[in-house]
Parts: structure tokens; sequence; C-alpha cells
């Protein structure tokens, strides 16, 4: 990474990255920081993946083969936990970290030694989780959502799971407050709020999301904590607690982590849809009122993670309701995306055909979270493979190409040289093949009745089963394909990048050059009309 | 859940994908050998509840075929190969409330007949027999209120042998693999049977597809469901809630049998009875 991060003719001595190990451990360049969420981001996603396809070979045939069933649930665990907290938030936390000052013409984050904390958390409370493995009585097996009384059950694993959900939240929170400050105070002279790019909107609306919800999520652990260790009966029946009330917590912290997951991921597609198309984003003031009143859905409908846990009637038409609800905005976000599309003159590199591929594919994952809305319908897809294949659309077609699509987006205005576009576009489409064989089945053995979470199952679920950890494993080897192209243009291996690197494409971060210099806006940019859409 | 039964060992992969995608297509309903889609189920709400998640399907099929067909279009005819020039419009407060008010309009429609499903789920009133379920790590206990009937449920022993790692029993040879069970729950048919549920240890939760019940087994929690099947047989379904290692081993039979035969049942099953009947 050296080369994409210095440059001679900008950086006087005192300002030239440390060396070696020092630049990273002490790192408070906006950029380095970046880059280590990053390459975290992918070696999370990997660690995961390979308990993805550790699932998916045991779910190959009925019958057990390699792994004993308490194993198998300490994989579907740990596989959601480093998915989400390490695989996709970190990266969006990189995106951000690179992005945000770039975009906004600020000479850095806000407050970079808060940044090097929060970053530096994370390797230590991902060994920490991880090492459980290795524990007596193995990693947590009780899923990724923690339910007392099950989670009580874990082994010495217990308080490490419950220790690296804190440090996971504080480091979230840091990165949260130093996003917010840095948007709402860094900003060029002239960018008003509603100028802002939407990468940059959709990162504040979903820090303030995270400011509101990881505190909710540490306390509802902590009470696990003093119920397994300090005699008190917060969710355990037997002492006067409840255990449903857990649930509520957790969902209420549970559901806006799902838009913190993808708002980030809007913002990247409303960036690179407009640069291929050729044409401004279309509705940009709605598209901020979308992302706002999704968010402010996200706190008013937790409850629909649990239409069968019990609850009042006039609870659960009010949860149903709520839910469809949310299905407005989401529409305007896409019917916009369209629009923008629509009489432009697009072009399909890498970072475009990723985005395209959200729109369907997310939409997808959109119709059966809809479907999923409905209460007597949700009765019988609620812990399904259904329910498995609906968060794996939104998540990995959503989510997980929206940073892919950044990545190649961004990547020659890091590294300052082209990827191999050739290599990307097969990485695309077999990405893009393999994530359909493999999730879409889903929703058949789910709709059949396969529950989900079940190491084993009836023959009747063979066939979709074998078809999907097939496809599994297409989109894994995939995967080391998008590694190999990104190590070849980090070494600098493609064409050099001019500064737009794109066809004119419009912003802030498109008037430095490619690589850009470590340092960045130390006087503030003037804001030309062309340089943004608004 | 009706279970196909295969031969051993076959295995027709390339068949079934083959048979999968023509379905896709469209081109047949689902047949009970490679079943793509919800059960309808043996109860009227069970019904009521397939429809709605047609109607809801079909409603995303409506709203797809619409977006993602002017997304295609666009995609042909906008490009810039074709020598597509980029027009310049960037908003449209037209637009923009035509597609916020049409999606609220398609979701009232789905909104009314959902709620109707909704509260009739909810109304349990007058049944004609009560069931309290209890729920343990990894087994259910089936208890007749009002009758001294009451017994455990658990994995079928077959099942049991064939599930261990390396057990060497191919599970293509055990009838119903994972999905059957020592004493199945017996009801008459046509009768409104009442469900408390609650749990001994974690939380679980009942599921039977083809009754559209699924509610969970809750510590310290009284649950109430109730379901009336209309036709006689067997049905399937397993413990939908992550509780521990053997979760996936913990599967639900019910029998719907004519009344003369649950009478018959019952009585079979109640030793104060048999053994009052003995002392008279």
């Amino acid at each position: 990474m050296t080369s994409a991060v210095m440059d001679a003719h900008h950086s006087e001595a005192h300002h030239e990255p440390a060396k070696g190990i020092k630049r990273w451990l002490y790192a408070t360049n906006h950029k380095d920081i970046g880059t280590m969420y990053l390459v975290l981001s992918l070696v999370m996603f990997l660690t995961g993946g390979v308990m993805a396809l550790i699932i998916r070979s045991e779910l190959f045939q009925p019958g057990l083969q390699f792994i004993a069933p308490n194993v198998f649930n300490q994989m579907t665990t740990m596989h959601a936990l480093v998915m989400v907290f390490g695989a996709v938030m970190p990266a969006f936390v990189g995106l951000a970290n690179w992005m945000i000052p770039l975009m906004i013409g600020a000479p850095d984050m806000a407050l970079p030694r808060m940044n090097n904390w929060s970053f530096w958390i994370l390797p230590f409370a991902f060994l920490m989780l991880v090492s459980t493995f290795f524990m007596p009585g193995g990693a947590p097996a009780s899923g990724w959502t923690m339910y007392p009384p099950l989670v009580l059950q874990t082994g010495d694993a217990f308080p490490f799971l419950i220790f690296s959900v804190h440090l996971l939240g504080i480091s979230s929170i840091m990165g949260a407050i130093n996003i917010i400050v840095t948007i709402v105070n860094m900003r060029a002279p002239d960018m008003s709020l509603l100028k802002m790019p939407m990468f940059v909107w959709t990162w504040l609306i979903t820090a303030y999301l995270l400011l509101a919800v990881m505190p909710v999520l540490a306390g509802a652990v902590t009470m696990l904590l003093t119920d397994q260790f300090f005699g008190t009966s917060f969710f355990l029946a037997a002492g006067g607690g409840d255990p449903v009330m857990y649930q509520h917590i957790f969902w209420f912290f549970g559901h806006p982590e799902v838009y913190i997951l993808i708002l980030p991921a809007f913002g990247v597609v409303s960036e690179i849809i407009p640069t291929f198309a050729r044409k401004p984003l279309f509705g940009h003031d709605s598209m901020v009122y979308a992302a706002s009143s999704i968010a402010f859905l996200s706190f008013i409908v937790w409850a629909h993670h649990m239409f069968t846990v019990g609850m009042p009637l006039t609870g659960q038409l009010f949860f149903m309701f709520s839910t469809m609800l949310i299905a407005v905005p989401t529409g305007v976000k896409i019917f916009n995306w369209v629009a923008t599309m629509w009489r432009g003159a697009m072009t399909f590199e890498t970072p475009m055909l990723f985005s395209l591929a959200i729109l369907f594919l997310f939409t997808i994952g959109g119709f059966s979270g809809l479907m999923l809305a409905i209460v007597p319908a949700d009765i019988q897809y609620h812990d399904s493979y259904f329910v498995v294949a609906h968060f794996h659309y939104v998540l990995v077609p959503g989510s997980v190409f929206a940073i892919m699509a950044a990545v190649y987006y961004w990547l020659p205005k890091w590294t300052g040289h082209m990827y191999n576009e050739k290599l990307g576009k097969v990485h695309f489409w077999l990405s893009t093949v393999f994530i359909n064989v493999t999730f879409f089945p889903m929703h058949f053995l789910g709709l059949a009745g396969m529950p989900r979470r079940i190491p084993d199952y009836s023959t009747q679920f063979t066939d979709f089963n074998a078809i999907a950890s097939v496809g599994a494993v297409g989109y894994g080897l995939s995967q080391l394909l998008f590694v190999y192209v990104v190590v070849q243009c980090v070494r600098g291996k493609g064409e050099k990048a001019s500064s737009e690197v794109w066809d004119n494409p419009k912003g802030l971060e498109w008037t430095v050059p490619s690589p850009a210099p470590y340092h960045t806006f130390e006087v503030p940019p003037k804001i030309s009309s062309s340089s943004t859409f608004s | 859940m009706r279970l196909p039964t295969r031969p051993q060992g076959e295995f027709s992969m390339l068949r079934k994908v083959y048979l999968s995608v023509l379905g896709l297509l469209g081109a047949s309903r689902a047949n009970a050998d490679w079943a793509l889609n919800m059960p309808r189920g043996v109860t009227r709400l069970s019904a009521e509840t397939y429809d709605l998640h047609m109607q809801i399907f079909y409603w995303c099929c409506a709203i797809a075929l619409v977006v993602f067909g002017v997304m295609i279009y666009s995609l042909i005819r906008h490009r810039k190969s074709v020598g597509a020039k980029p027009a310049t419009f960037s908003h449209s407060m037209k637009a923009e409330v035509i597609w916020t008010t049409i999606p609220i309009i398609i979701l009232l429609i789905l909104a009314v007949p959902s709620a109707r499903t909704v509260i009739e789920l909810e109304d349990s009133r007058k049944p004609d027999m009560t069931v309290v379920i209890t729920a343990y790590q990894w087994r259910w206990h089936y208890r007749y209120t009002g009758q001294d009937v009451e017994f455990y449920s658990s994995l079928a022993r077959t099942s049991g042998d064939a599930r261990r790692l390396d057990s060497g029993i191919d599970p293509f040879t055990v009838d119903n693999y994972l999905l059957d069970v020592d004493n199945p729950l017996v009801v008459p048919v046509g009768s409104k049977v009442r469900l408390l549920l609650t749990a001994n240890d974690v939380v679980h939760s009942w599921w039977v597809p083809e009754l559209a019940i699924k509610k969970d087994a809750i510590p310290g929690f009284m649950n109430e469901t109730w379901f009336k099947a209309e036709t006689v047989g067997t049905y399937r379904g397993q413990c939908a809630e992550l509780c521990g290692m053997d979760h996936g081993y913990m599967p639900i039979v019910v029998n719907v049998v004519e009344p003369q035969a649950y009478a018959a049942w019952l009585a079979s099953k109640q030793p104060a009875a048999t053994q009052s009947a003995a002392t008279n």
C-alpha cells in the first residue's frame, strides 16, 4: 500500500508517513486507517466465508459427514458475528474513513487519535472472539442473536463473547462519533447539508443509528453477563425475569442494525450509477428524505422478528403495518436509481455491473421482506430457510456487492492504478451467478418446511441443499479472484489512473491526484457547480 | 408434511434440477416430491395463509415485471455503445409523488386481508379440547387437559441411530428421516384444538407447516394457539427455534384421526381409566 498513499510532491518532510510498523500502530491519517479497516474486513470476510463453506459442506447431503451438531451451531453463530461485525461494518467504516474527508473537502477525520483507537480495538476483539473455538465448551453456539436462556449454556466462551461484543460496540460508537463530527464540522465552505454527496448523507444517518442502538446492545449483553455471574435474573423466568424482554431489547438494536448494514450501500450505489450513466442522481433530496424515513421507521418495527413469540393482537397489527410501510421509502430509492439510469449514456465497468446487480437482487430481497411483513405468512416463513434466503439476498448482493463495487470504483483513486477490468468483470459474473445458485433455492427449502440452523435434514430437502452448497463453493472460490485483482492493483500492475479515473465523474474526490496524496485538502476547496450534482 | 420415499442411494439430481427449472418457468404446479412452495395445509387458516402468501407473491411478481422491465429497457436503449446521449434532468416532483402513492395503495390492498387473518388466528375461544405442550431439550411433552393422558414425544429410534456422525446408515433408507417420533400427538379431525405452550429450559418453537402453526415455547410463559384440522392424515414438523445441540432432532408428528379412532386411542392411553375399570 505504500506507493498508494505517498506523494513526494505534496508532502513535506515532517508530514511523510512513518516507516514500518509505527505507521500503522500510531496511524492517525484517515487514509491509513481506512486501509487498515478494509484489510481487516477482507480478512474477516474470508474467515467468515470459510465457516460458511464448512456449514454448506455439512449440508451438502443428509446425514452428518463432517462436524458434530454443537460444532455446526458454533459455525452458524460465528459466521454471523464475523460477517456482520467483522466484514460488513468495518468495510463501510473503512470506506467512510477513506472517502468522507475526500468527498467533503476535509483534511482528515475530526478526531484522528480516537480514529486510531476505534480501529485498533477491532483486531483484538476478533482475536478474542475467534479464540473461543479453542476454549472448553467451544465457541458460542446460541446464534448471533444470543437469546437467553440458551446463551447462558455457553461454555467458557461466554464472558469472552460478551466482552468482545462490548469492544465491537465501543469501536462502532467511537467511529460513529468521529463520522458525525467530521461531517457536521469539516465540510468545505459552500457545501450545505443538501449539497453533500449521497454516500456522505447515508453515512451520517447510519452514524446516528449506530450511536442510538449500540449502547442498547451493550446493555442487553451486560444483563446477560450479570444473569450468568452475579445472581441477577433479568431474563430468567425462575427468578421472576423475562426471557422475551431480551428479544425485544435485542431487536430494538437489531433492526436498526440491518439498516446500518445497508444504508451506506445505498450511498455507494447512489455515487456509482450517476457516474456510469453520465447523468446526475435523480431526486437527490428525496433520496435524503427516503433514507431518513427508513432510519426513523427502523426504530418502530423491531417486533416483526418476533411474530411467533406471542404478542397482543394490536401489537402484531402495529408491527405488521409499520414494517409494510418501510417498502415505501425503499421503493423510492429504487425508483430514483432507475430514473437516474433512464436516458443516460451507460457503460458497464465493474463498479457499475455490481451496482446494477444490487438493483435487481436487493429488490428480490426487498420483495421477500415485504412477504415476511405479512403476519400469517410470516408465521410460516419465520425461522425457516426462507428467512435465510431473504437476509442473504439483502446482505450479500446488497451490502457485500456494494462494498466490492465501492472498492472497484475508488481503488484507482487509492492506488493510482487501474485494476484489471477484464478480471473484474469475470469476478462480477462468477459472483452474481453463484450467489443466485446459492441463495435462490433456499426460498424453496424454507417454503417446503426446512427450519434454519439445523445440521441435518430430512431427505426431501436434499436436492436444493446440494445445489446451494455447490453455489457456495463457487462463490467462495470466486472471491479469491477478487483478492488477486485487488492485490495486483495495489502492487501497481495496472495502467496509471488519471485524477478523474472515470469519464467526468462528479465529486471532490476526483479533483485530487491519483493516488490521493497522503495529505489532501489542507486548504478547503472551492466548490464549483460542476463538482457536485446538486 | 407428506414425505416422498426414495429408493436407496438413487441420485437423480440432474432430473430434479431439470424439473425444477421447468417448474420455475411456470409450467407446472409443485408436486409433493420436490416441494417448491408452501403447503396449502389442512386447516381453513392454513389455506387462508397460503392464499395471502400467493397474493403477495403475485403482487411482487407484477411489481418486478414493471420495475425490472423498465430497467432492462433502459439497459438496452440507454447505453453509450448504441450512441445514447445523456439527458440532464435530475428531479421531478410529479414522479416522486406517483411512486410514493402507488406503493401505499398496494400496501393498503394487502393490509386488509392480512389483518383479517391475524384476527382469526388469535381467536382461540371455545376450543373442543386443550393440549399443554412443554418443550424440553430435546423432546416434546404433551398433556391432554381433563384427561389423564400425558407422554413425551422424541425422535424415532430409526432416525436417532442413523443421524450419528459416521453412523454408516444411509438416511435415504430411513422412513421419514428426522421427521418421525416415538409417540405422536393424536387429535380428532374437525375439532378445535387449543395448544398451550411452555418450555422447561430454553426457548423452542412448535412448527407444523400443514397446520400453519408456529408458536414459541418459552420458559415462564404460557403461549396459546389453535388449529382445526379438516383432513385425516399424518402431519410432520420440527422445532423452529434454535435450542441447543440437538435442535435439529426434535420433530413433531400430529396424527389427525376420525373421532372414534381418537376415542379409542385416548382410552388406551389412560392408565387410570383402565385401572378403575379393572377394580369395578
